[in-house]
């Protein structure tokens, strides 16, 4: 029996959300954006008569407001929009138990099983959309197919309050005639790549031969081609099964440009001792840092070093983290952004080899955690290292203001 | 259509069922709800916002009662 797979899209989500809760702002254009005074005013959702005007989600404020200059901005309200997210969730979970959310607005529901009761999978498509608009207030977009690739261009393809079915039947005349960005997992630069060489709808992906495609993008080749063909089995699965985290990471847009090692080690000290924090919080300990460089002329790089020690402590990635910002940057251009990472991750009772230092490691171990215990019970900054009351104008709280992680297509 | 924010007098049974008993309305005078005749997750759209609304008889007229995420208003 076919897989019956729903990919639920809430549309313009953060916009919708607040003209839901602002009714006066119902016929204007409006766009949620990031605040700019620390430098993180983007455009991170626009309404749909925003939309016509052309502002487009990740552009600058004042890029949108050339284009709309009666745009009204408005900042985000992650919590309320986090609710939203559960109660749509509520809402898919009483289809079926397989919802995998795919970001705070999006989820994919197998309802295979439920068809036998509830109707097809257009029926219940329907009811979803109807019940989200009814509960809600907002509205839905939902892809009807039988793999998760396929429902996920079907949401996709008619916005917003829409729900669109591809089937084994009519899959070559709605996908293939798209252009081969709307697959997942086609981003510009593999875009540019397979126009270069000829392809630009997904009709031309599915029939080119997949040894050409492996040539030209290496495994991913194969992957496209499979996506492109209905040949993905990807399953749905919940979010108990996300027990595989591949690495932790927390990156910072600074309010002002880092303009020196000080800056940067400020920066740095606040990131290493949020994934640290979070490490812990996961019972993992890390081999591998990441630390990611971006520029004021939006220029990055990532570079990676071992550690030779299995790790949680903000202490020692700090040190690596510096170590590595130290090699690779020598600010012939101010830093804007910067990020670690902290990956090849094993559980924290890992057999490891031991060494002199085993004792004074154990102690700041229990010292850590302790500090996780007192942050816990009395917020984030009840105690902060000293270092923290230099430079006020960097400090930030990546544990509290980066709730919305992303997640993988490839558990 | 607007959006009044009252005090409400509630109960919560021991099964955790929530049921408004009464409202104070922005004159101080607190009103008994007489029955409950829906109650449903929805949408506020002429008010704005969205929670539990509870269709309630008030004095034989019919009014739409929201809890919304702790906070109760009513849409008139």
């Amino acid at each position: 029996m076919s897989r019956v797979i729903l990919h639920c899209d809430l549309n313009n989500f953060y916009a919708s959300v607040e003209c839901l809760y602002r009714p006066e702002l119902k016929n204007k254009p409006v766009a949620v954006c990031g605040d700019p005074e620390p430098r993180h005013g983007i455009v991170l959702a626009k309404n749909q008569i925003a939309k016509i005007f052309g502002v487009q989600t990740g552009e600058a404020i004042w890029q949108a407001l050339k284009k709309c200059p009666d745009l009204v901005i408005l900042k985000p309200n992650y919590p309320l929009y986090l609710r939203f997210s559960k109660l749509a969730q509520q809402i898919y979970s009483q289809y079926t138990d397989l919802v995998e959310p795919f970001g705070i607005d999006e989820c994919w529901l197998d309802v295979t099983q439920s068809t036998k009761l509830l109707g097809d999978g257009r029926k219940i498509a329907y009811e979803i959309k109807e019940r989200i608009k009814y509960e809600l207030g907002i509205t839905v977009s939902v892809g009807v197919s039988y793999n998760k690739v396929f429902a996920k261009l079907g949401s996709d393809y008619k916005k917003p309050d829409a729900v669109t079915v591809i089937s084994k039947q009519n899959y070559q005349e709605i996908v293939w005639s798209l252009s081969v960005s709307s697959l997942l997992y086609v981003g510009p630069s593999t875009e540019k790549k397979l126009i270069f060489h000829g392809i630009k709808t997904v009709g031309q992906l599915a029939q080119t031969p997949v040894e050409y495609l492996k040539k030209i993008l290496g495994k991913w080749g194969e992957i496209l081609w499979i996506f492109a063909n209905g040949l993905d089995t990807t399953p749905v699965l919940p979010p108990l099964f996300d027990e595989n985290i591949k690495g932790i990471g927390n990156s910072i847009t600074t309010p002002r440009a880092l303009v020196n090692f000080e800056d940067a080690e400020y920066v740095l000290y606040i990131l290493a001792d949020s994934v640290a924090q979070r490490l812990r919080r996961q019972h993992l300990k890390c081999t591998t840092i990441q630390v990611w460089i971006r520029d004021n002329f939006l220029f990055s790089i990532t570079r990676q070093e071992k550690l030779s020690q299995l790790t949680y402590l903000a202490r020692e990635i700090f040190k690596k983290s510096v170590e590595i910002f130290r090699k690779n940057w020598t600010f012939k251009t101010n830093v804007r952004s910067l990020g670690i990472r902290a990956t090849d991750l094993v559980g924290e009772f890992e057999m490891q080899q031991l060494n002199f230092d085993y004792f004074k490691k154990c102690k700041l171990e229990s010292l850590e955690k302790t500090l996780d215990t007192l942050r816990r019970r009395f917020g984030q900054f009840c105690v902060q290292p000293a270092l923290f009351l230099t430079q006020p104008s960097l400090k930030s709280n990546p544990i509290d203001e980066h709730i919305i992680h992303p997640i993988s297509y490839f558990k | 259509m607007r959006k009044v924010f009252v005090d409400v007098y509630a109960h919560f049974s021991k099964d955790g069922v929530l049921t408004p008993i009464s409202f104070v309305w922005i004159d101080g005078k607190t009103y008994e709800i007489d029955k409950i005749i829906e109650k449903k997750n929805a949408a506020a759209f002429k008010a704005g916002g969205q929670g539990i609304r509870f269709k309630c008889m008030v004095y034989g007229k019919m009014v739409n009662l929201f809890y919304d995420d702790g906070k109760w208003f009513l849409e008139i």
